[in-house]
């Protein structure tokens, strides 16, 4: 279950990119995140891990303020990014989501070639001076995303023809495009297969070397391969934060553990 | 017995037939459920479905076919000796109808009774008088064998009368107890429920087709007995429009060019004012008004649409005509001579088309998947670059398909224009002009008193086969557009 990564990998004591304290997310009269303290260092992986609906991407679209594009939602406490406080009036959720890229639970490319799907982010940021400039990040993204290979004779074919473990890999793609300081990635490996699935964990694990990376995941294994933090949710709660191989090897909460080891979930 | 009786009860026939059929299906396993192959209502079903359906089309066909196999029996029967000079066998014949029915009349209103409006030996004038007294049309001179027609005439229809109702009622029972032996618990009622309820929905798709072929085929016969008399290239190419009606003498210009051409311009325009508006409206109400404004504005925008087109050409002829004037016209450019023009109707047109483009894209912006517009946010786009780059985009097939639907509605718009933009056939650039349109040229040609064999008639229907391709290809051309979009991208 732990293979060699993580351990050498121990987390260096690296400087605090998010911190949020006290954070509560209500839709409506639900109450979906209660009182969450957390705080995720730069050049890490840090993953979530819970049952289902215990509010994992909740608190995930609250990091790049994806939750003001639904109505019912409300988000309360402080959640700082570079010192910032991103619910400020002053932040620009549009910038901010620039600098705070995400990938979804499912699969969602725009009905736009591949390559215009690449594209779309680098042409609103204007981070291509021109047409050869553009090739080059829409190239050096779909490497990246472990489907250069697959779709390289087909760039100009529509992005939704793709297989849905394509699509993923793709959305990922689009999503390193932008370049953006922080990847948020909800379940990105629910829809890929074992060989997909290893070369996007490969990714992350290049990708922590630039970005801090939250990854949510329901693959116990995932979790202990991929991030040196894993953050345990239940019923909207954090239960547990700390170090993966603490958490997956030394757990404090017994619900932590139950959870790990198959019992509640 | 009335039609209305023996609908009754044929339907009563296929109820009481539904419960049979369940009761008996039941019985066959002791009231076990299980043990059918069906559950017991299918087997209700298949009677109600046997009894009812055979019988009720016998009853349509013998409704359509019994007046003309009688109307043929009798009229072949009339002697060439009655068929005055100068009057037809078809002329006697509704003669000959006009006396049964007034018999009919007279009979009901009992100034005359049954044997005797039957009996050959009436008096002429005595028959005349009774029917007078019952307040009936009659010939102004009756003959006996306009008599002894009309006699045998209803003879033959009262005794087709009798014959229908036996054979439908007969057809009924028969259908009933066909379904009814087979109710047990082998047979499968539910499939054969299954295929007829196939079969009826076939029959009512086929009928709308047929109904569309039928008005096609009236069409294409007319249109071709106008071009026997008119030559086909001067009506497609010929550049003016100036009908003189028969009687005045002199030859009519009858070219669709100067038509077709106040049409589109007028369609256009109306288009230019309804597609940016609809859209932009249907945009704000889907992706930025709250549900407070969209739950008032909405159905505000569609009352637009309740509006007879009548009261829209009102406001053209009022309201915008004037208007357009008071800017246009002598006072102001001096482009415009008069309220009725071009841009009047088209305005108005536009208005009227609103709610419909907005109505439409509105329902076709809210299909696009919320995870798209999460996707292109979580990329730090602006919502007006979301709703541009992927929104529109995405949305692009059904909003072409609701332009294209307005366009056909533009089209085929008569009230407006009549009202707003006069009815002069003229080929101009001119938007200020007074201009007319197929439509409201099919109106004019048709009412007054024409007879329906000149070419100044006929041409109406010409007109309105051309209109029919023209909104058929533009029907094809969104079909076009949409399915090579969607190969793209689905
Ligand atoms: N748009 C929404 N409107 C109302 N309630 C919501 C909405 N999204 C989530 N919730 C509620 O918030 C709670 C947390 O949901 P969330 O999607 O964050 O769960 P999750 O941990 O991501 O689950 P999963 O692992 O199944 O993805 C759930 O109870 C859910 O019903
Ligand atoms: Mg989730």
């Amino acid at each position: 279950m732990y293979d060699a990564r993580h351990t050498e990998a121990q987390v260096d004591q690296t400087e605090t990119k998010i911190s949020a304290k006290g954070v509560q997310v209500y839709y409506g009269d639900t109450h979906a995140i209660k009182d969450v303290d957390v705080e995720i260092a730069d050049k890490t992986v840090t993953a979530f891990i819970g049952p289902s609906g215990c509010g994992k991407s909740t608190f995930l679209r609250c990091l790049n303020r994806m939750n003001d594009t639904i109505d019912i939602c409300r988000v309360q406490g402080d959640i700082l990014i570079d010192g910032e406080d991103i619910y400020d009036r002053r932040v620009d959720p549009v910038q901010l989501r620039a600098k705070v890229g995400m990938v979804f639970q499912k699969p969602n490319p725009f009905p736009k070639s591949i390559y215009d799907n690449i594209a779309y982010g680098p042409r609103i940021h204007g981070l291509a001076k021109n047409k050869a400039d553009l090739d080059v990040i829409v190239e050096k993204s779909l490497r990246r995303g472990a489907i250069w290979n697959e779709v390289k004779d087909r760039l100009h074919a529509p992005g939704t023809g793709l297989s849905g473990g394509q699509q993923q890999r793709l959305c990922i793609a689009r999503a390193i495009a932008t370049e953006p300081e922080v990847l948020l990635m909800d379940e990105p490996c629910s829809a890929l297969d074992p060989i997909a699935t290893a070369q996007v964990e490969e990714l992350i694990d290049e990708l922590r070397l630039d970005y801090s990376v939250v990854i949510v995941t329901h693959s116990m294994q995932q979790a202990a391969r991929v991030s040196q933090k894993t953050a345990f949710f239940h019923l909207g709660n954090l239960v547990e934060f700390d170090d993966t191989t603490k958490i997956f090897t030394n757990p404090e909460d017994p619900r932590t553990e139950s959870y790990i080891t198959g019992r509640i979930g | 017995m009335s039609l209305i009786w023996l609908l009754g009860l044929v339907l009563a026939i296929a109820a009481v037939g539904y419960a049979l059929g369940r009761t008996r299906a039941l019985s066959s396993t002791n009231g076990d459920i299980r043990k059918l192959h069906s559950l017991p209502s299918y087997y209700g079903a298949n009677v109600a479905l046997k009894s009812a359906i055979p019988a009720l089309l016998v009853l349509v066909v013998w409704l359509v076919a019994q007046p003309l196999i009688v109307s043929g029996v009798v009229s072949s029967d009339i002697p060439d000796s009655a068929i005055p000079e100068g009057s037809s066998r078809g002329l006697v014949m509704s003669e000959v109808k006009r006396v049964a029915a007034g018999l009919d009349g007279a009979v009901a209103a009992g100034t005359m009774s049954a044997s005797y409006a039957a009996s050959a030996q009436a008096d002429m004038d005595d028959v005349t008088k009774r029917m007078r007294d019952a307040q009936q049309i009659t010939p102004e001179a009756l003959t006996p064998e306009i008599l002894t027609a009309g006699q045998r005439f209803r003879a033959m229809v009262a005794q087709g009368k009798w014959a229908m109702t036996a054979v439908v009622l007969a057809l009924a029972v028969a259908g009933a107890f066909w379904g009814l032996r087979e109710s047990h618990a082998e047979f499968r009622a539910r499939n054969t429920v299954e295929r007829v309820t196939k079969v009826l929905l076939i029959a009512a798709a086929s009928l709308a087709i047929l109904t569309t072929v039928g008005i096609v085929l009236s069409l294409v016969f007319n249109t071709y007995e106008f071009f026997t008399m008119y030559p086909p290239l001067e009506f497609f190419f010929g550049t003016t429009w100036a009908p003189s009606f028969s009687g005045r003498g002199g030859s009519s210009e009858l070219g669709i060019v100067p038509l077709l051409w106040g049409t589109f311009y007028i369609s256009i325009v109306a288009l230019a004012v309804a597609v940016p508006i609809g859209l932009f409206s249907a945009i704000y109400l889907s992706e930025y008004a709250g549900p407070k404004v969209r739950a008032i504005a909405k159905p505000l925008l569609e009352v637009l649409a309740g509006i007879p087109t009548i009261v829209y050409g009102l406001f053209a002829l009022l309201t915008v005509g004037p208007l357009l004037v008071s800017i246009f016209g002598k006072d102001g450019f001096g482009w415009m001579q008069s309220g009725t023009a071009v841009m009047t109707a088209g305005i108005v047109m536009g208005i009227m088309l609103i709610p419909f483009v907005s109505s439409l894209s509105d329902d076709i912006i809210n299909a696009v998947p919320q995870s798209l517009r999460d996707g292109s946010y979580g990329l730090g786009a602006t919502k007006s670059e979301t709703i541009k780059q992927v929104v529109l985009p995405a949305a692009l097939p059904g909003i072409v398909g609701a332009i294209l639907l307005a366009a056909s509605r533009a089209i085929g718009e008569t009230m407006i224009v009549v009202l707003g933009a006069g009815a002069a056939a003229r080929l101009s650039l001119n938007p200020f002009e007074a201009m007319t349109t197929v439509t409201a040229k099919i109106v004019s040609q048709l009412t007054g008193d024409t007879d329906f064999s000149s070419p100044e008639m006929l041409v109406a229907f010409a007109l309105g086969m051309t209109l029919f391709v023209v909104t058929l290809g533009l029907n094809i051309f969104a079909l076009y557009i949409v399915r090579k979009y969607r190969e793209q991208y689905e």
